[in-house]
C-alpha cells in the first residue's frame, strides 16, 4: 500500500508527479491511498510501502485526459484523485477509453469535470461585488461561496474583465485578490469581513422587479439555473419570495381592469414608416421613378410574398440600351438594386469588354421578385414560371415605353419570353438583331449561366460568345447614335 | 423631475416584453490592455440573473424612452396607452450600465425605443448611447441595438460599429395581423431593413475571411420576435415565416414570445394567460429545423389546423407520424437518422457516434449518455434490445408518451 500526500486539494502538480511515478513502477489503482497535506490522517491505515524511487522513461495520455484532469482536481469529491489515477492506469492500455461515454469512470470523471466547470460559470455570472470608498480610491468586494476549489480557476475572468478596477473575491477557501497587475491569492476568511452592502442593490432590486414579467411564473426554470444555494450571496435574491406572490394579482388585475380612455398623442411629427413604399403614382405611364415607387407594392402574383422587395430597374431615363434578365437573386433581392451579385460582376466585365458603359444602359429584369425555395440558411433559386412572368410583363412594357431605348438585349430564356412575348429559344436567335414592334431585340445567355459551366473550357468559349454578342450590340448602338 | 430609479423602473417593465437577453455568440474581446472596462465571454454568454418568470437576467434590458408614435394595439407602450411615460438621457443609461457592470449585475445593455420623432431620430438616440459606451468610456461589454426600420444607412453603420447584436422585431407571423394590429409599421420596411443589415454581415464576414481591415458590424448578427398568440396564425405559418427569415437574412435566432396581458391592454386582444407551452413547442421545433435537419414541411405535417402537439414534443409527433421509419439500430445508424430519434439530443448523438466505435451501445448506456430511456426504447434497436413489431404499430403507442394526468386539488 503507497500512501501520496499532496500539497493541496487543488495541488495538480504533486498528483500528475506521483501518478507518473506509480504507473511507471506498475503499482495497481487499488494499492494507492491520496490525501492531501493538513487533512485528516487515515486511521488504521494500512501498513506503507516508501514511494518506489524515480523511473526513466514516460508514457502518452490524450491531450483531452490532461485537460479533464485539471478539472476534476477541482472537485470537492474526495475520491477525486484516485478515480482520476485510475482512469490513467486503465487509459495506458486503451488509449481510445475516453471516447466511450458508456464508460463507468468516463462518465463519472466528465460529470464530475462538468460539475466543476458549471460552478466556474456560476461564480463568473453570480459574484456581487460591493464598492467601498468612491470615484478614484473606489475598492470592490465580493463574498462568494462556491462549491468546487475554482476560485484560482474563475479569477482570471474578473481580472480581464475589470482590468480597470482593483476587487477582491473572498471565500471560506481563499481570497483572489487584484490591484491592476496581478491576481494575488490569500487564505479563506470568514463572511463578516465582506462588505454588507452597496449603495446601488437597491436600484438593482427594482430593475430586477420591474424586468420581471408576473404573467409568466416559470419558478422551476428560475431554479434549475440559479438554484437556492447561491441566492444567500445575490441581493435580488430578497425579491423572489414577494414577486411570486404577488404575480397572480398583479396579472389577473392586468386582466381585470376596465379598458381606459385611449390616450390622446399630442403631436405626431414622423410619417408612418409604410407611406414611402405606399404612395400611387400615375397609373399608367410616368417616370422611371414613379414607376418605381408604385412597383414596390405590386401584387400582381404571390411572389412578393417571400421576397424582401420588388426590384425595380436601374438606370438613366435617356439610356440607348435596356438590359433585360429573369430575376433578381439573392443578393439583389437584400440590396434593391438589379445585378449586383456575381452575374452582375460578370455582366460588367463582358459589357465593359465590347465597350458599352453599365452606367449609362438601363438594367433590370423580366420578373421583379426573387422567386426562391428556403434551404436552412440559403435560399435556392427557382425559375419563374409562364404565370409569373406574363403578371410582371406589364412593369416591362411601362418601363419600355418611358425609357424609349434604341436596343433592348434579352440575356436569357427567361427575358426573351417576356421581351418577344413567346418562349424564343436562345441559341436559335442569338448573333443577329431581331425587330419587335420597331424596337431592336438582341437575345443572349444569361451572365448567370456562365457561371454555372463546370467545365473552364467550355466557359471560356461561352463568355466569349457572351461577349460576341454585346460587341453586335455595340455596334448597333454606335450607328443608331451616328445616324442621330 | 423624476428621479434615476423610477425611470429605470417604467423603462424597464417597457423592455421586458422582448424576450431576446442573449450575450452570446460574439467576438473575444477584454481590457486586459488596462484601457477601459469589460470583457465578452464567445460561445454560451452569461445569465447574471434569473427573474421568476424562468427568463435570463443577462443585459440591462431597457427602452431610451417609451413615449412612442406608433400605436401597435400589442404594445404596452402603444401610442394610446395611459402607462406612465419616461426618457432617460443619454447619459443616464451610460452611467447605469457601467454602474450595474462594475457590479457584476450585467454582461452588458441591450436598449431599445419607442419612436419619436423620426426613424433617424430615434436611431440616433440609441446609437448615441453605445458610442459614448465604446468612445469615452472604453466600454468592451456587450451590447444590443434595437435597429429602427427606414434608419438612415450611416446611421445603420454606426449601430453595427458599435453593437454586438441588432434586432429588428417582425412582430407578428403574418403581414395582414400586423396591418391589422399595428397600423403604422410596414413589414416591407422591416425586411429591407434586414436585408440590409445582412449585406453589411456578409460584408464584415468576407472581409474578416479574406483579412483584410473589416468593417466592424456587429459580430454576434442579427435576430428578431415573434409574438405568439395575439392573432390567429398557425404554427405552420409561424414556423414558415421563421423558416424564411432564417435564409433571406441569416438571423441568429427568431425568438417567439407568447402573447400575455398587459397592463392598460387593448380590448381587442385575448387578455388570458400567455400560450407558454406552445411558445415551448415553437421553440423545440425552431431547433428542429436549425440543428437537426428537419425541414419546415416535415415538421407539422399530418396536423390537419397546422398546430404542434401541445402534449408531446415536435419531434416525438414527427416519428409517431413516421413510424415505418423505425425502429432505428442505434449501431448502425447515420448521424443524420439518429439526430431524428426521439429523446436523441445532439450532444447524445456527439457520444453514441464516438462510443459506438469502441463498444456496442447496450440499454443499461442510455442513462449514461443522457437518453430518456422511455421516450427512445419504442423507437430503437441496441444490441441487447429491439421492440416488439406490435408495440410500434399500436395505436395506444403515443397514449404512452403523453403526460398522465394529474388529480386536482389534492393537499388538503
Amino acid at each position: 500500500m503507497h500512501t501520496i500526500t499532496l500539497d493541496s486539494a487543488t495541488d495538480f502538480d504533486g498528483w500528475r508527479k506521483a501518478a507518473r511515478l506509480l504507473a511507471l513502477n506498475d503499482v495497481q489503482p487499488q494499492d494507492v491511498t491520496w490525501t492531501v497535506r493538513g487533512g485528516e490522517p487515515e486511521l488504521f491505515a494500512a501498513e506503507m510501502d516508501e514511494l518506489p524511487e524515480a523511473t526513466e522513461g514516460t508514457f502518452n495520455v490524450p491531450a483531452k485526459f490532461v485537460e479533464l484532469a485539471k478539472a476534476v482536481i477541482l472537485h470537492r469529491n474526495p475520491e477525486r484523485f484516485a478515480l482520476l489515477y485510475r482512469l490513467l492506469w486503465r487509459l495506458r492500455g486503451h488509449h481510445d477509453l475516453l471516447n466511450a461515454a458508456t464508460d463507468a469512470d468516463v462518465a463519472e470523471i466528465n460529470a464530475m469535470a462538468r460539475a466543476v466547470h458549471r460552478d466556474e460559470h456560476k461564480m463568473h455570472a453570480f459574484v456581487r461585488f460591493r464598492e467601498i470608498g468612491r470615484e478614484q480610491k473606489a475598492h470592490y468586494v465580493a463574498w462568494f461561496e462556491p462549491e468546487h476549489h475554482i476560485v484560482e480557476l474563475a479569477a482570471p475572468f474578473f481580472a480581464k474583465r475589470f482590468a480597470d478596477m482593483p476587487w477582491s473575491i473572498l471565500t471560506p477557501d481563499v481570497c483572489a485578490h487584484w490591484d491592476g497587475h496581478e491576481i494575488a491569492i490569500t487564505p479563506g476568511v470568514a463572511r463578516s469581513e465582506a462588505p454588507g452592502e452597496d449603495r446601488l442593490e437597491e436600484t438593482w432590486r427594482r430593475y430586477y422587479a420591474a424586468i420581471f414579467n408576473p404573467a409568466r411564473l416559470k419558478v422551476k426554470a428560475m431554479q434549475t439555473e440559479m438554484p437556492q444555494k447561491y441566492w444567500r450571496n445575490l441581493p435580488e435574491a430578497s425579491m423572489i419570495k414577494p414577486l411570486i406572490e404577488s404575480a397572480e394579482r398583479a396579472t389577473s388585475t392586468m386582466i381585470a381592469n376596465e379598458p381606459t380612455e385611449p390616450h390622446k398623442p399630442q403631436q405626431r411629427q414622423d410619417a408612418p414608416m409604410a407611406s414611402k413604399a405606399r404612395k400611387t403614382a400615375d397609373e399608367t405611364t410616368g417616370t422611371i421613378e414613379q414607376l418605381r415607387e408604385e412597383a414596390a407594392g405590386c401584387r400582381a402574383c404571390p411572389l412578393w410574398k417571400n421576397a424582401t422587395q420588388t426590384v425595380f430597374g436601374e438606370g438613366p431615363q435617356t439610356a440607348s440600351i435596356m438590359l433585360v434578365g429573369e430575376q433578381p437573386g439573392d443578393k439583389e433581392d437584400l440590396a434593391g438594386k438589379p445585378f449586383v451579385g456575381p452575374a452582375g460582376l460578370m455582366l460588367d466585365r463582358a459589357l465593359g469588354e465590347a465597350g458599352i458603359d453599365r452606367r449609362k444602359a438601363y438594367v433590370t429584369n423580366a420578373v421583379k421578385h426573387f422567386k426562391f425555395v428556403p434551404r436552412g440558411k440559403i435560399r435556392l433559386h427557382q425559375k419563374p414560371a409562364t404565370p409569373e412572368i406574363r403578371a410582371c410583363r406589364q412593369w416591362y412594357e411601362r418601363e419600355l415605353a418611358a425609357i424609349k431605348p434604341d436596343l433592348v438585349v434579352a440575356l436569357g430564356a427567361t427575358a426573351a419570353q417576356s421581351v418577344l412575348g413567346k418562349i424564343t429559344p436562345i441559341n436559335r436567335n442569338r448573333g443577329h438583331l431581331i425587330e419587335q414592334d420597331g424596337t431592336k431585340v438582341l437575345v443572349t445567355v444569361h451572365p448567370s449561366y456562365l457561371l454555372r459551366l463546370p467545365d473552364e473550357n467550355a466557359k471560356a468559349l461561352e463568355y466569349q460568345r457572351f461577349v460576341d454578342d454585346l460587341k453586335i450590340a455595340a455596334g448597333w448602338l454606335r450607328r443608331s447614335a451616328r445616324a442621330a | 423631475m423624476m428621479d434615476v430609479e423610477r425611470k429605470l423602473e417604467i423603462l424597464a417593465d417597457a423592455a421586458k416584453y422582448d424576450a431576446s437577453c442573449a450575450s452570446s455568440g460574439t467576438e473575444q474581446r477584454d481590457s486586459s490592455d488596462g484601457k477601459g472596462l469589460g470583457s465578452t465571454a464567445p460561445g454560451m454568454g452569461i445569465c447574471h440573473s434569473y427573474a421568476p418568470d424562468g427568463r435570463c437576467i443577462s443585459l440591462l434590458k431597457v427602452l431610451l424612452t417609451n413615449a412612442c408614435n406608433y400605436d401597435c394595439l400589442y404594445c404596452v407602450n402603444r401610442a394610446s396607452s395611459n402607462v406612465r411615460r419616461a426618457r432617460f438621457t443619454v447619459d443616464e443609461v451610460v452611467k447605469l450600465t457601467l454602474d450595474f457592470y462594475r457590479r457584476n449585475y450585467i454582461e452588458g445593455l441591450f436598449l431599445s425605443s419607442g419612436i419619436i420623432r423620426s426613424a433617424d431620430y430615434t436611431m440616433e438616440q440609441v446609437v448615441s448611447v453605445a458610442r459614448k459606451l465604446r468612445e469615452q468610456h472604453h466600454f468592451r461589454g456587450y451590447i444590443h441595438l434595437k435597429t429602427i426600420p427606414e434608419a438612415d444607412d450611416a446611421l445603420i453603420a454606426e449601430a453595427g460599429k458599435y453593437a454586438d447584436r441588432l434586432s429588428i422585431n417582425i412582430e407578428m407571423p403574418e403581414e395582414t395581423s400586423l396591418a391589422k394590429f399595428a397600423p403604422e409599421k410596414d413589414v416591407r420596411a422591416i425586411r429591407r431593413t434586414m436585408g440590409r443589415l445582412r449585406l453589411k454581415l456578409d460584408e464584415a464576414a468576407e472581409a474578416r475571411a479574406t483579412k483584410t481591415k473589416p468593417p466592424r458590424f456587429a459580430p454576434a448578427g442579427q435576430s428578431t420576435q415573434m409574438i405568439v398568440g395575439a392573432d390567429s396564425a398557425s404554427d405552420n405559418t409561424i414556423l414558415k415565416t421563421s423558416a424564411n427569415l432564417y435564409g433571406a437574412y441569416r438571423l441568429k435566432r427568431v425568438y417567439y414570445s407568447a402573447f400575455s396581458p398587459i397592463p392598460d391592454a387593448s380590448r381587442a386582444l385575448p387578455l388570458i394567460a400567455p400560450p407558454l407551452v406552445r411558445e415551448h413547442r415553437l421553440y423545440q421545433a425552431d431547433w428542429l429545423m436549425r440543428f437537426y435537419g428537419f425541414d419546415v414541411g416535415e415538421i407539422v405535417d399530418g396536423t390537419a389546423s397546422g398546430m404542434l402537439p401541445l402534449d408531446i414534443d415536435p419531434k416525438l409527433a414527427w416519428a409517431l407520424r413516421h413510424r415505418e421509419r423505425f425502429p432505428l439500430d442505434v449501431n448502425r445508424a447515420s448521424r443524420e437518422e439518429l439526430l431524428r430519434v426521439p429523446g436523441f439530443g445532439r450532444k447524445a448523438v456527439d457520444r453514441i457516434i464516438a462510443t459506438r466505435r469502441i463498444s456496442a451501445i447496450r440499454t443499461a448506456d442510455l442513462a449514461r449518455l443522457h437518453i430518456p430511456r422511455n421516450k427512445a426504447l419504442p423507437f430503437i434497436v441496441l444490441s441487447d434490445h429491439r421492440p416488439s413489431a406490435r408495440l410500434l404499430d399500436a395505436e395506444g403507442l403515443a397514449e404512452r408518451f403523453k403526460p398522465k394526468a394529474t388529480q386536482l386539488g389534492f393537499g388538503f
